[in-house]
This record gives C-alpha cells, structure tokens and sequence, in this order.
C-alpha cells in the first residue's frame, strides 16, 4: 500500500499557500481512490499555523521541519527539509504545490532519495489500483497521462488544477522532524525581494481577465507615426479599470531589452507562450497580437478568448479564438476604458 | 582568480513553428517523423549559452562549454546556426533528445559529459542550462545533474547574475506574482537553471563562426553515445488538445459596439 506524503512550505506567517491547499485536496483525493494512507510534512521558519489547515484531511500523521534556517526559499535547506520528511514519512509518493519554492528542490530531493519526478501534472489520478497523473509536453502542444513504477515518486500539482481543501475540525499535533543545518548549506543568503521595473503590478495570476498586448503597439499608425505613450495609457488604463493580468508576445518584451522606445513597464516577466508563462485566467483579450503558435501555446489555460486585430487573417482567426474583433485596438480600447470609467 | 568555468548544457528541440503530432516508437511515444523536424537549439538554453558568454566576456581567465545531448546530425545542423553568436567549447553527447524521455537519465549522460572535461576546478564551476526546455518542460534535470556533481547551491528561473568585488554573486530568480527573489552565493561551485535572462540575441559573428567551427566537428565526431529512454515511465496515453475553435469574426462592427459588447464580456462572471 502506497504511503502519500502531502508536502509543502508554509509562508511567511506560518500558514500554507493557496496551492498548497489544492495539493492537499488532491493527495488527500487520490489516498481515498488508492485506499493509501497520508501524512502531511510541512516545513518554513514557522509552521504551527499551517496546523490548523490540515484539520480534517484525514492525515495519519502530520509532520514538521520548523526554524529560522527554514525561512528562505534556498536549495541546501529546502531540499535537506523534504528529503527528511519524506525519510520520516515513509513515503512511497509526494504530492507537492508547483510552486518556485518547491520547484527549485524536488527534482534533486527526488535524486537524493532514489526516486524519481514529475513536475506540472496537471491531475492525479488512480488507473488501475496504481497512480497515475497528467501533464502536457512540448510547451502545452500534447497531453499525456503516464504512470512509474519507481519509488518513491515525488509529484508537482500546478496551480489551479484541484479545489483547495477545506479544513474543518480540530488541528493535529505537529511531530517535529530534526534536520541538522551545516555551513555548507548556508552559502546562499536571501537578500529581499525586487518587483519588476513597472509603474504598477501588472501580473496577477488570480485575475479573472488575461490581458495580451502585442508588438502592434508600439508599430507605426494611421498617420504614420507610433504612439507608445497612448499605447502606455490606454494599456494602464485598462489594467486599472478591469484589474487585469498583463501579458506580452515575446516580440513586444525582446524590442523592450533591444532598448527600442516601447512600453515600459513590460518585461520579459509578462510574456506568455513558448518561452514564456502559460497562466491560468478564465478570460483572455488579445489586442495587437497576430496569434502565431509559439504565443498561442502560452494560452492553453485560457478559457474564453478574444482578440483586437486590424487583419482578419491573423492566427486568432484561425481557430484560436472564440471572437476576433477586426478593429483598431486604439479606439476599441479608448472606448473600453470610457465605459469602464462609467460604471 | 583565473575566471569561471562556465559549463551550459543544453539540447535541441523542434522549431516552434512546426506542427507536432504524437506517434508511438519503439521506446514509448515520440513526434511524428522526429528526425525531419527542423530543430533549434532549446530556446531557454539558448538564453543560458548567451549569458554565459556574456560573463566569461567581462570576467578574464574565464571559458565557455557547450554540453548538448542529441542526435549528432541534428546537433551539426543547429550548432551551424548557434555557433556564430558567441564562443564556446561543444561538447556532444549522441543520444535521443525527445521529451517523452526519462530526464534521469539525461542527468546521468550529462554529469558523465560534465566530469570528462580536462581540467575543471570545482571552486570556478557555474553550471548553466534552461530551468525548463521546451519539449519535457520539467526543470528537473539541471537539478538532479547538480545532484550528481555535488553541487548544491543550485537557482532556477535566473534573469540575472552580478559578480560581486567579494567574489560571490548575486543572483535574481523569477517567483510569483512577477517578482525577483535576490540572492547571494559566497562562490562557485553554483547552479542556475536561466529564464530569458535580459540581453538579446546576439547578432551572428563571423569571426566567432571560424573559430568555433574548428573545433565544433571535431567535437561532433568524438561525440560520446548516451543511451536514454523513458526509464520506468509508462505511458497511457498522448493525446493532441482540442481541435480549433469555432471563430466570430467581426468586421465593419462600429467600434461603439465592439466596446460595449467587450465590456459586458468581461464584466459577465
């Protein structure tokens, strides 16, 4: 019988992440469907009220790697506090947040314990008394469901795949696993956090609206001439309004780092496709972007899609969206902002 | 110091622009007619390779290697490309390079490739790759590699590194919500798995092209052979997504009413 190990970090106030709880939604799932049993392992600088949120998740043991060595997203004592977890726990498979901080640690916690990994799944599920999960390839292009046979088996829920569980009930006691910390693994110092150069957060992975600006931009207009600062406005303008996510084609964000005069509060951080993220929004509105594949990809995730595109050709046209709006984007989004301001 | 050893591994994958289609092989599934595709050198790699060229460049003493993992005829034909942008060392490696592949084993081929090279120093090593290619998309083998050679200050999603008077480096990796986290490692040996990085394409470099290539098909033909499979994954299934929307196109709508009709959409739960 396999032992499922729901592992995660805990923040900064000691409770879990958002994708944390859907990670314990879904291990607690599959060792339901497995008849398997679960232990929860969670480990930062404090832990105790991660407690709380493991209440009713029917772990039969929940345990903890607590202290100030623990607070910072480092390799050396991340992945010393998983790999100890996951010796206490006995655990045959891991089910951990695709988070960065647990992202950057399973693949040589997995090494380490003579397991092996899978990142991005995209589900959990049980196939035949065994577990199996799915996840895409080639940049969301195919999708396969795949089991191993190799244990232990150290698994990354992304994001927004599982409905977060809901603690209900009394917290367990937390059973402190020792890890012991040496220099070498204090090499690294976490110095702080730096926002990207941008007037405001234009990234919002819990937006409900995508919102892509392509290199159309910043290209010349009717009368000859770009007008990136309009573009700026009406771009900022609209994230204020609609309290959007921002995105990019790479493109737009590659003329941004040639130093060509462009909107500057994109960066590299905001593209979207095949060298770039694949968000997860219910809605996305695609202004000045032709839709070629390799940014199409980007999209996957994205359930309703919209486009602005002077040419009725574009790839959004083909397939891509569900609606193409063969327009200027800069007196569609004018008007948009007008109508927004209104309500 | 005499400069870093800069050590960027990275592999082949399909040009994006092509049309991918799942086919069951002989080991598990792979693309259909893999070995026609028109491939490029695994874009996020490529971003590791520029960096790293861009650091040895302002730091003297330092050398560049390129540890690619491929078929040898595909890698002549994007190291034809690559190798006029920036120089380095190829070292090949002759295996599969798919991504229904198990990246342990790539790992294990790659820290064997690593290990061969004469005369690397542990205290300048920075190992460089993509911290996820384009085909797997995991992010998992640079780790378990960094695992094999004991390295174990290792940084994934990298824009950026800064040599610091004191010898350390400071390092920036993505994280949510589009933020930096800044760190600071006190020396090599160190890992980072790059993101895009902040520089641009260089352009292509004749010079650079001629004094690569002299030793890019040397390389090539010494290449070692690599056995990889899909190690204990079993497949159940690969499958394409949905087939194309059913698209609106809307023309000669006055924009009026393209607005309006915008807003409600977005304002509709």
């Amino acid at each position: 019988m396999d032992t499922i190990l729901f592992l995660s970090h805990t923040e900064q106030d000691g409770t879990l992440p958002k994708a944390g709880l859907e990670a314990l939604g879904a291990a607690r799932a599959l060792a339901q469907a497995l008849q398997a049993t679960l232990v929860a392992g969670v480990f930062g600088k404090a832990t105790q009220p991660a407690a709380s949120q493991l209440a009713g998740s029917g772990a039969a043991r929940a345990l903890a790697v607590t202290g100030a060595d623990f607070a910072d997203a480092r390799y050396g004592t991340d992945a010393a506090a998983a790999e100890a977890l996951a010796k206490a726990a006995g655990a045959t498979l891991v089910v951990a947040p695709h988070t960065s901080r647990l992202a950057r640690v399973a693949a040589g916690v997995a090494y380490r314990l003579g397991g092996r990994v899978d990142t991005h799944a995209t589900a959990l599920l049980a196939k035949d008394g065994s577990p199996a999960l799915t996840r895409w390839f080639y940049r969301q292009r195919m999708e396969a469901t795949l089991k191993r046979t190799q244990r232990p088996w150290l698994i990354l829920l992304d994001a927004g795949c599982h409905p977060a569980f809901r603690p209900e009930g009394g917290a367990p006691s937390l059973e402190e696993v020792p890890v012991a910390v040496a220099d070498a693994q204090r090499r690294t110092q976490v110095k702080g956090f730096k926002a990207p150069k941008s007037d405001a957060q234009t990234i919002r992975p819990d937006a409900k609206l995508l919102f892509v600006a392509g290199a159309g931009w910043t290209k010349k207009q009717a009368d000859g001439k770009p007008h990136a600062e309009d573009a700026e406005k009406l771009i900022l303008g609209f994230l204020a309004a609609s309290k959007a996510s921002l995105g990019s084609s790479k493109s737009l964000v590659d003329l941004s780092g040639e130093g060509n005069a462009v909107l500057t509060f994109m960066s590299h951080l905001n593209q979207i496709g095949q060298t770039g993220a694949t968000p997860r929004h219910p809605k996305g509105l695609a202004t000045c972007c032709h839709g070629e594949e390799p940014h199409v990809v980007g999209w996957r995730f994205v359930n309703e899609r919209r486009a602005v595109n002077l040419d009725p050709n574009c790839g959004w046209a083909r397939g891509k969206a569900d609606v193409v709006y063969v327009a200027d984007a800069f007196e569609v989004m004018a008007k948009v902002n007008a109508l927004l301001a209104k309500k | 110091m005499g400069g870093y050893q800069i050590v960027v591994c990275g592999s082949i994958v399909p040009d994006p622009l092509q049309t991918l289609e799942p086919v069951t092989g002989p080991v598990g599934p792979a693309l259909k007619n893999e070995l026609m595709l028109p491939a490029v050198l695994d874009p996020w790699a490529g971003h590791a390779l520029f960096e790293a060229a861009h650091l040895a460049s302002k730091t003297p003493g330092s050398k560049v290697w390129l540890v690619s993992l491929g078929p040898k005829a595909k890698l002549q034909q994007v190291m034809m490309a690559v190798g006029q942008k920036v120089p380095f060392e190829l070292v090949a490696v002759d295996g599969p390079a798919g991504g229904f592949l198990d990246g342990h084993e790539t790992a294990a081929a790659l820290a064997d490739a690593v290990k061969a090279i004469p005369g690397i120093d542990r205290a300048r090593l920075l190992v460089f790759g993509g911290w996820e290619s384009a085909s797997r998309g995991a992010g998992a083998t640079l780790q378990m590699l960094g695992e094999r050679l004991e390295i174990r200050d290792q940084f994934q999603g990298v824009d950026q590194i800064s040599p610091q008077p004191d010898g350390s480096l400071e390092i920036m990796e993505r994280v949510e919500g589009g933020q930096h986290q800044v760190s600071l490692v006190a020396s090599p040996p160190a890992l980072l798995g790059w993101a895009t990085g902040s520089l641009p394409e260089p352009r292509n470099n004749p010079q650079v092209g001629m004094a690569n290539m002299k030793a890019i098909m040397p390389a090539l033909q010494k290449a070692k052979p690599a056995k990889i499979g899909v190690g204990d994954i079993q497949y159940l299934a690969v499958t394409l997504p949905k087939a194309q929307r059913e698209t609106r196109v809307v023309k000669n709508m006055p924009t009026d009413e393209i607005a309006r009709e915008i807003v409600e959409w977005i304002s509709k739960d």
